[in-house]
């Protein structure tokens, strides 16, 4: 538990590393949420190859690695009603932002942008009050 | 090239959000909940992603295109409007509800269990209706400029 922080710091790295290689060979902002909205809406047309490819890597390579954990718990909650309006808020949102933590957050901050540092304190500000009220206001998860 | 390097870069993210632990929702549910057992293990995700980003790009403000010869990004917009505070206000909820944004919710897709899928899918389906949302926003309360911000 206490090592945490450091397996934090290095997985930062990679996730850095990625945002680096999907900016500086494909010309692109490595944004989750603007990678698969742009499939969705159909808005990446142009680009859909390289879209299905980076989700590809996202999809496929963690499970590769799985084995080297004992476990590898998600504590993810049960509760189909908070799964569904968990994601659908997520979905609306992060498009409708334009941006995720991937987007906004890693490369916006960086790239110390306006919107992506806005956008970063809003969703802190939206998930920080959402997860104290339903949790301590209202027991619900 | 292209299509190798996209899933390099997908491949990187999905394995250190994996080693990072940022696959488990109650890392990121412990950062939110400033008032339980508080997990600061984000904000050194988020360092680690940041800083070395910040020398990546000074390196691409200098290109005109990428190392594989496309395009780089330009032409941000600068804008901060109602979409980008209100969207974000609303993912961030859905962020704490579940303890997953879009990226970890993809990369534990194939490992993860049902909860996984059905999160995404319930994720895909908001992004599905974002663009009508958007023009109903639009109408009920247009920007003066008479631009919309996408």
């Amino acid at each position: 538990m206490h090592q945490d922080w450091i397996w934090g710091l290095v997985g930062g790295l990679m996730i850095g590393a990625g945002a680096a290689v999907y900016l500086l060979l494909n010309g692109r902002i490595m944004g989750a949420s603007g990678i698969l909205g742009g499939l969705i809406d159909g808005s990446g047309r142009d680009t859909t190859p390289e879209r299905f490819a980076f989700l590809a890597g996202l999809i496929v390579v963690p499970p590769l690695l799985v084995p080297l954990y004992k476990v590898v718990d998600t504590h993810v909650s049960s509760n189909i009603g908070v799964l569904i309006l968990a994601g659908l808020l997520v979905g609306i949102g992060t498009r409708l932002a334009n941006g995720c933590t991937s987007g906004h957050g890693v490369c916006g901050i960086s790239r110390l942008s306006l919107r992506g540092i806005v956008a970063t304190v809003f969703y802190l500000l939206g998930g920080g009050l959402a997860l104290v009220i339903a949790r301590h206001g209202l027991g619900l998860i | 090239m292209r299509n190798f390097t996209a899933f390099l870069a997908g491949g990187l993210f999905g394995a250190g959000l994996l080693v990072a632990g940022m696959v488990d929702t109650a890392k990121v549910q412990g950062w939110l909940d400033v008032f339980g057992d508080w997990d600061p293990t984000l904000a050194f995700v988020m360092g680690g992603a940041v800083l070395p980003m910040m020398g990546v790009w000074r390196i691409a403000a200098r290109r005109k295109t990428s190392y594989l010869g496309l395009p780089m990004p330009g032409d941000f917009p600068q804008l901060v409007d109602r979409n980008l505070v209100l969207g974000s206000l609303l993912f961030g909820a859905g962020w704490g509800l579940a303890g997953l944004c879009p990226g970890p919710a993809l990369g534990a897709l194939a490992f993860g269990g049902w909860q996984f899928a059905l999160f995404v899918l319930a994720m895909g389906a908001g992004m599905a209706l974002t663009p009508a949302l958007r023009g109903l926003l639009q109408r009920l309360d247009p920007p003066p400029t008479g631009q919309d911000d996408a």
